[in-house]
């Protein structure tokens, strides 16, 4: 027998320990979504909590359809839902112009005390947003924002700028200067070199930066909750959480409301996740 | 004479800053003005307006402006609900970030052991990352919903007597006790872990371990191969080349990912309004929910700035130390 089967025989057992565990840990990751695929599937005479992990016997969309239009005594996601795409369309399409802009500068553009600048920006991604609602909500009021969209979208734009900056910054970073100065030579200006050689470029880092502010805008709350008074204009995770809060909603109605919810950023997740990595890993400065 | 000098040097200073500052330059500047205009409002311009207004008598719908220096932070920090905010805060920050660090390191050496089927497990556990702390809440909530245990249990309860560990059946979510709950004179709030706050820690270590593993699995890719061969070729034994070199290596960034997992911790509002609304009592309670609630529902603004300052100065304790730092560095590559 010689010494590398010995080896591969030894390292077997670990090897299926090891696969085990790692099963193991992706059940745990997959559990919230089986149980809310299960119960979301149920029609409303097979749910009850002492079956709920039990299959269900036939697939209904019952749930959804409550969730979704709503029933006795529970407003539906529907009109949420599209309050959410008014608010996280407009929203990262110009938190993406601003980011590119900002890190166009920033980074091809230097001045004295850029750097401190950009330091000072970035600590506006980090702070607990408790600590500027009250001035919030007074400047929103004065200038006749609160309590609508428009408000929202400028909100999630103003606090999207410390991490599209970022992440606009460092990838433009990447780009040679010598480009920069070849386009200086050749007489293009300041748009004229961004229009021309940054843009063209920056197709990747614009899929990062969409990606990010639409999963956390979409995903966003606190704000959510302060800025809309009136239910008409809630983001759906507002309204999910009035809904699940609710002792009038059924529970596989909660389910089948978190999953609609969890959808738009689950199927970004699944075929572009990639990118979404790459503006979590930005989010942790060692871009 | 002299004057002659100080005009010339003006006046060479002045041709350098014109030539410093071109048409292209002034668009650049006057392009990200915007954006250092609204920082410089939305950010440092309301966070010293809710330090002022903490300073004052506020309180109801009609603002009072009446200065009463620091009385607000004494009236929230000798309130029972508030230190126990600051007990929870420690607790969950502590648990969460032992739970990440240790998940997230763990799945990232397995993902690393040239596993098949790679992709697939790394995209199971980076998923939780893209959903809603409000989405995670209602589902762990009905997971962790005990039921009449232990004849009628549901969620969790439900699934361990299934499995035969009904033994670890719990309270979850509605326990209200706190281990080992030390009373210490001059603080009101019981020092331990109050049992409801597990559920959520389990909720939030299974939504951020994931990202931790993204972390620490970029750390480990940077590391060659090489080094580790060289070990191993010394004579190390795994273990020896994991304590030696792995980790020491990764402890930037395990610096990193406290820094980013503390302040989520510090900021955690969202997931423990929707999991158990800070209740039993305020056994879960987090200063994210009180200023909330003291502020919008309460109405006691000027005692909720308070409370979102100090909220401010625990996330800027950790966080302006590591900017800086991570400015510094830069400025040296």
């Amino acid at each position: 027998m010689s010494a590398t089967t010995l080896r591969r025989q030894a390292g077997r057992r670990p090897r299926v320990l090891l696969y085990t565990a790692m099963i193991v840990l992706a059940a745990f990751y997959l559990l919230p979504v089986f149980l809310l695929l299960i119960t979301s599937l149920k029609s409303f005479d097979q749910v009850s909590l002492s079956r709920m992990w039990d299959l269900p016997t036939s697939l209904s969309l019952q749930s959804f359809d409550s969730a979704w239009n709503g029933g006795k005594g529970v407003i539906g996601l529907k009109g949420s839902f599209l309050n959410s795409i008014k608010l996280v369309v407009p929203a990262t399409i110009i938190s993406c112009m601003l980011g590119s802009l900002n890190g166009y500068v920033l980074s091809k553009w230097r001045f004295p005390g850029a750097n401190a600048l950009f330091t000072a920006i970035l600590f506006g991604m980090f702070i607990p947003y408790q600590s500027v609602l009250i001035p919030l909500v007074q400047v929103l009021t004065r200038i006749g924002l609160y309590g609508s969209i428009s408000g929202l979208v400028l909100v999630h734009v103003v606090y999207g700028i410390p991490i599209t900056t970022l992440i606009f910054r460092n990838y433009y970073a990447g780009v040679p200067t010598e480009l920069v100065e070849a386009g200086q030579i050749d007489g293009s200006d300041f748009f004229g070199i961004y229009r021309h050689i940054l843009l063209p470029l920056s197709i990747p880092g614009f899929v990062v930066v969409a990606i990010w502010q639409f999963t956390s805008i979409w995903n966003e709350f606190l704000f959510g909750l302060i800025i809309t008074n009136q239910p008409e204009i809630r983001p759906v995770t507002v309204a999910l959480q009035n809904l699940s809060g609710s002792q009038y909603t059924q529970w596989n109605v909660q389910m089948a409301g978190a999953l609609l919810v969890a959808l738009p950023t689950l199927i970004v997740y699944i075929f572009l996740g990639r990118y979404f990595l790459r503006g979590l890993m930005a989010g942790s400065l060692k871009g | 004479m002299q004057q002659a000098r100080t005009q010339d040097v003006a006046a060479s200073g002045r041709a350098r800053r014109r030539r410093w500052l071109t048409r292209d330059r002034a668009t650049a500047l006057l392009m990200i003005t915007p954006s250092v205009i609204a920082i410089a409002v939305f950010v440092y311009g309301f966070i010293g307006w809710t330090g002022y207004i903490s300073l004052t008598k506020w309180i109801g719908i009609k603002a009072d402006y009446t200065f009463v220096g620091l009385q607000n932070y004494g009236t929230i920090f000798n309130a029972l609900r508030f230190q126990t905010d600051i007990r929870n805060t420690i607790v969950f920050t502590a648990f969460f970030l032992i739970g990440c660090l240790g998940l997230g390191l763990a799945l990232a050496l397995m993902i690393d052991s040239r596993v098949r089927g790679e992709a697939i497990f790394r995209s199971i556990y980076i998923f939780p990352m893209a959903i809603s702390f409000i989405v995670t809440g209602v589902v762990w909530a009905w997971i962790f919903t005990p039921g009449k245990f232990p004849q009628d249990p549901t969620g969790l309860n439900l699934l361990f007597s299934k499995i035969g560990l009904g033994f670890l059946q719990s309270a979850w979510i509605t326990d209200n006790r706190v281990l080992p709950g030390y009373i210490l004179s001059g603080i009101k709030a019981r020092i331990g872990v109050p049992m409801a706050m597990i559920p959520v820690i389990v909720a939030a270590v299974w939504q951020m371990s994931g990202f931790t593993m993204a972390m620490y699995l970029a750390g480990l890719r940077g590391i060659p191969e090489e080094l580790r061969e060289a070990a191993r070729v010394d004579g190390a034994s795994e273990w020896q080349v994991f304590q030696r070199i792995t980790l020491p290596l990764l402890q930037p960034i395990t610096l990193s990912a406290v820094i980013i997992l503390g302040h989520i911790s510090l900021k955690i509002f969202d997931l423990v309004l929707t999991m158990t609304g800070g209740g039993p009592g305020n056994a879960t309670d987090v200063p994210g929910i009180f200023v909330y609630d003291i502020t919008f529902n309460a109405n006691k603004i000027a005692q909720g700035a308070a409370a979102a300052v100090v909220m401010l100065l625990l996330v800027a304790v950790l966080i302006v130390p590591y900017l800086i730092y991570n400015a510094r560095t830069e400025v040296e590559r």
